[in-house]
């Protein structure tokens, strides 16, 4: 279990006592912790995809969350926006539990799943006036949301557009279009800048930190230099377990002499290759 | 049932239907549909050489054949399309009951079927035009008509829960209706009578019971039999749970 390059102190294989876990202090005020997450695992057979995995998001933050692929993120993801059932733990969304009262949890949340997948046989706009009429918003407020979101997402021009025929931003973007169209307080993003380009990358980040003033959002990437940018915590996450967890300057204290995220990246999460000797 | 869950499924339902007419499997379903009920009741039944204008032996008769092959065409992208898609994670991860969007989507395949057999009427209007048929048979007819294509709508859609493919879901499901019609088949099931040691043939008889035929045709006779009502809602709300667990299931 021990890593080469890095010194761990004594008990550093339980995760609960992790070296790189900070300690983020308590929120004073219970209303402004938008997601509560506690001890959450998810066994697929016989593989534990996610191992105990506790944190929380208040008001205003935006999380990051890494990991190499297959480390347990979606999954993860997955659980909270209440797609998949843990084996145990509990989610909860702005104080409504994910697992007693789903429908009422969902309303407060807004998911754009990996890969942005949509009804292909819808146009644009009927696809956002689809999920507007599934989040309750009719008539007026429904146009009007359909309207702000089109014009946030620029997709104004593709509107009458058919899904089908979108370039891979343009679908990305509808999806991610159909994730705020209610205005949520909770906004999970599964890899939001997976497959754009750098402008729209950019676009998209900017749009993240803006909105992330007023709610809690969680996303994931790839891209260590977004979580920099974008994000005000990290949440590093190494097979199943929550390996390192603080803001993203003081994740780059974690490993000695490291000078990016990067570098912290590689140190605290194993790359396949080892985990393959290791097993 | 709420205000808001009816609109849930509403808002499902309006989807699902739309969708159904913006791909072109809709138009070659009602077309073949029309084409082979309309085909066989009058190139095999020959209803115009016969001296009555009963259509239950020439029309209905021929209903829970087609209804086993096109039924599942139908209901095959009900799930396996959101599978595919993975559209699922986005409906699911909505505020909707998983329930609601069953129904929804069962209410919009039901309506296909409604709208193909409406489409029938020509026929009734030729036996009101060359006789003077009892209405009453041809309302129960139409009825069990319906009432099976459902109870195939239905098991489709418990298989399309499970698979992500619109092929294997079609041919899975073809194959458990034909098996479901053919146990009650009354030459089948003296077939499988004449083979079987005696004591078996109470099973076999039971298990005949468990067929769409026997209770189609009981409902075509023109009585209506609620009891026969009873078994096709049965059957319906049956697989719609099968449906749930499976989703459930596949969501782990």
């Amino acid at each position: 279990m021990q890593r080469s390059a890095i010194e761990r102190p004594e008990g550093a294989n339980n995760h609960t006592t992790s070296p790189w876990r900070q300690v983020i202090p308590q929120p004073t005020d219970p209303n402004d912790v938008m997601i509560q997450v506690k001890n959450l695992i998810k066994v697929f057979g016989t593989k534990v995809a996610v191992d105990d995995v506790s944190f929380s998001v208040e008001k205003g933050e935006v999380l990051g969350f890494l990991g190499p692929n297959g480390a347990g993120k979606s999954t993860t993801m997955r659980m909270v926006t209440g797609y998949f059932r843990p084996t145990s733990g509990s989610v909860k969304l702005c104080g409504i539990d994910m697992l007693e009262e789903p429908e009422q949890a969902k309303q407060r949340l807004g998911y754009l799943p990996e890969n942005a997948p949509l009804y292909s046989d819808m146009t644009v706009a009927s696809f956002l006036s689809f999920c507007a009429e599934m989040r309750g918003l009719h008539g007026a407020a429904r146009s009007k949301a359909i309207d702000r979101v089109l014009d946030l997402c620029f997709l104004d021009n593709v509107r009458n557009q058919s899904v089908d025929t979108l370039s891979k931003g343009y679908r990305h973007r509808t999806c991610f279009a159909q994730s705020i169209i209610h205005d949520p307080d909770v906004l999970i993003l599964d890899e939001p800048t997976d497959g754009l380009d750098p402008n729209q990358k950019h676009e998209v980040r900017s749009m993240i930190k803006r909105m992330g003033k007023d709610k809690a959002i969680i996303f994931s990437t790839h891209i260590l230099e977004e979580v920099e940018a974008a994000c005000s915590r990290a949440i590093i996450i190494d097979r199943g377990k929550v390996v390192a967890d603080g803001t993203p300057e003081s994740l780059k204290k974690l490993v000695p002499g490291a000078n990016s995220l990067d570098e912290v990246f590689r140190s605290i999460t194993r790359p396949d290759v080892e985990h393959k000797k290791a097993a | 049932m709420n205000n808001r869950n009816i609109q849930n499924t509403i808002a499902v339902f309006k989807r699902e239907f739309l969708a159904y007419f913006n791909s072109p499997v809709l138009y070659v379903i009602v077309v073949i549909f029309l084409l082979a009920s309309m085909g066989f009741t009058f190139f095999f039944s020959r209803i115009l050489d016969s001296e009555d204008v009963s259509l239950t032996e020439r029309f209905f008769v021929w209903h829970p054949w087609i209804f086993t092959v096109l039924a599942p065409a139908v209901g095959m992208r009900l799930w396996s399309e959101e599978h595919r898609l993975g559209t699922i994670e986005l409906l699911l991860t909505m505020p909707v009951s998983p329930w609601q969007a069953i129904l929804g989507k069962f209410f919009a395949a039901s309506c296909v079927w409604f709208i193909g057999l409406m489409l029938t009427f020509p026929i009734v209007w030729t036996v009101c035009y060359l006789g003077e048929p009892d209405m009453g048979p041809i309302i129960s007819g139409y009825t069990a008509s319906y009432l099976y294509a459902l109870a195939c709508l239905s098991v489709t859609c418990a298989v399309s829960a499970i698979t992500r493919s619109q092929v294997v879901c079609f041919i899975v499901s073809v194959a458990f209706c034909m098996v479901i019609a053919l146990i009650g088949d009354p030459g089948v099931t003296h077939t499988i009578v004449a083979t079987v040691p005696s004591w078996a043939e109470g099973v076999v008889r039971f298990i005949s019971y468990f067929s769409f035929m026997d209770h189609f045709f009981e409902l075509t006779k023109g009585i209506f039999v609620f009891r026969d009502v009873l078994y096709f809602l049965s059957v319906i709300v049956v697989t719609l749970i099968i449906t749930n667990l499976a989703l459930r299931a596949k969501r782990a």
